[in-house]
């Protein structure tokens, strides 16, 4: 027994060393498998605090950038006010109800929030953006996360009290619904790691008639992003014969050098479509369990 | 000013640099991150006790993973090159460091090519584990042993070119308090 403890002891260095390099380790690895620890928690906090201090100057850098993407966002959403549509036959009487359509009909599926964008990095294999909406400002796991020119930013991955943690497109792990604009073809978007301006676009069936220059939307069928928001153009088209789908290299239509403010959206049905598909698998199971 | 304050004031700097300007420019290249705040490892003073160095090699390693949401990744590397550290310096000046007439790894105070060779093992081995850890979880052969030399290039440039430019101004070790 006395052994033990000289040679604990005598070694005492070394075995801090390990027990610190498990710590880390630790750490990393569970951090890899669940995207969140608690280990976030307080410091999401802090290093939020820290970084909108630092936010507060480096947003003057980009201000007109931002102010010209504003501006457009502003002026595509003025064309749609009712105002600018007109009734072009005055002289014609029709009882006119004052509601034109039917209000039943409409439903909001979706709901968005503003935000602000205090720490983006674009140079690592795994890059998160932090924004200064949290937990108490209604943010929660999962919501999709677009630019202000309305480009597909991220999703929400982990929220503190009043900041939140976006795994951005540009991470090994994210995987976003993609369609194609022209065909309605669906695919995955993911990133390879390397260049931040550009992302691939997996599994487009050949059929698909593709050319460079096509603009790649959220599709349809995705839980996070409402459909239609743009993610980016064709840049380069490659067949792979062992698959038989398209590997498209798609250039973002994002800049993520410099994110400033940012929309984060709410699918208001997730849950219940969640739940429904849970449910469904439970039952298929079921039902296969009792066939037998 | 005492080591203590001065080495407060660099891991601050150092954290700063790391996080708002060298995680932020944009990358030359994709295989080019540059990393410097393991240099406050490299110039803590001889007089530190090893625990002390494995300590706050971890804890400078887990700050600059808070704020680049890594868990772990800098942390497990920092505190390797802290483990090392003290080997390095025995095997490389040949007295005991106690005996040295400075108080932190320089050029002056271990010559120029046992300093050299002190900062160039230290970087490859930071960059080396923390590319593995990153391999490990991604993959990618090929790019990982790209990675390992570009980025321990680029660091080794930041590295000599930070020492060139803050000359510090080192003084000797003296008996009485400063």
């Amino acid at each position: 027994m006395r052994n033990i403890f000289v040679f604990i002891r005598r070694y005492r260095t070394f075995f801090t060393f390990l027990f610190l390099q498990v710590i880390a380790l630790w750490f990393l690895v569970s951090y890899n498998r669940f995207h969140r620890t608690k280990f976030l928690g307080v410091a999401n906090e802090l290093t939020g605090r820290i970084n909108s201090q630092y936010n507060k100057v480096e947003d003057y850098f980009s201000l007109q950038e931002e102010n010209k993407r504003v501006h457009r966002l502003n002026d595509s959403l003025l064309n749609l006010l009712p105002r600018n549509f007109g009734v072009r036959d005055t002289t014609l009487q029709i009882g006119m109800d004052t509601l034109n359509y039917d209000t039943a009909k409409f439903y909001r599926r979706y709901i968005s929030r503003p935000a602000t964008v205090v720490y983006n990095t674009t140079n690592a294999q795994k890059n998160y953006i932090q924004i200064n909406r949290g937990a108490a400002q209604g943010i929660k796991d999962n919501m999709a996360v677009v630019g202000s020119d309305g480009s597909v930013i991220g999703v929400v991955v982990h929220t503190s009290k009043n900041f939140s943690q976006i795994m951005s497109l540009l991470h090994v792990q994210n995987s976003v619904s993609a369609a194609l604009k022209k065909s309605g073809e669906f695919g995955t978007a993911e990133w390879d790691g390397k260049d931040a301006h550009h992302i691939t676009l997996k599994k487009i069936p050949k059929t698909a008639d593709v050319k460079k220059g096509d603009t790649v939307l959220t599709s349809s069928v995705s839980y996070n992003f409402p459909p239609g928001y743009m993610i980016g153009t064709v840049a380069d088209v490659k067949f792979e014969n062992t698959t038989g789908m398209y590997l498209l290299k798609i250039k973002t239509a994002a800049n993520f050098y410099n994110l400033q403010q940012v929309h984060v959206i709410e699918n208001i049905e997730r849950e219940e479509q969640i739940r429904l598909m849970t449910e469904t698998q439970k039952k298929m199971d079921q039902l296969k369990s009792t066939n037998k | 000013m005492s080591d203590l304050v001065r080495n407060i004031l660099r891991f601050i700097v150092f954290i700063f640099v790391q996080v708002y300007v060298l995680n932020k420019i944009p990358p030359l290249h994709q295989y080019i991150v540059p990393y410097i705040y393991f240099l406050l490892i490299i110039w803590l003073p001889f007089s530190i006790s090893r625990m002390g160095l494995l300590f706050i090699g971890f804890f400078t390693g887990l700050t600059l993973d808070y704020f680049a949401n890594t868990p772990g990744l800098h942390a497990a590397a920092s505190t390797l090159i802290a483990f090392i550290r003290p080997l390095l310096i025995t095997v490389l000046t040949p007295k005991d460091s106690s005996e040295l007439s400075y108080r932190e790894p320089s050029a002056k105070a271990m010559q120029w090519a046992p300093y050299a060779v002190y900062v160039v093992v230290l970087t490859l081995l930071h960059n080396t584990y923390m590319l593995l850890l990153e391999f490990i979880n991604i993959g990618g052969l090929l790019n990982f042993l790209i990675k390992i030399i570009s980025t321990s290039a680029i660091s080794l440039l930041l590295i000599f070119t930070a020492e060139l430019l803050f000359p510090r101004s080192l003084k000797y070790r003296t008996n009485t308090a400063s």
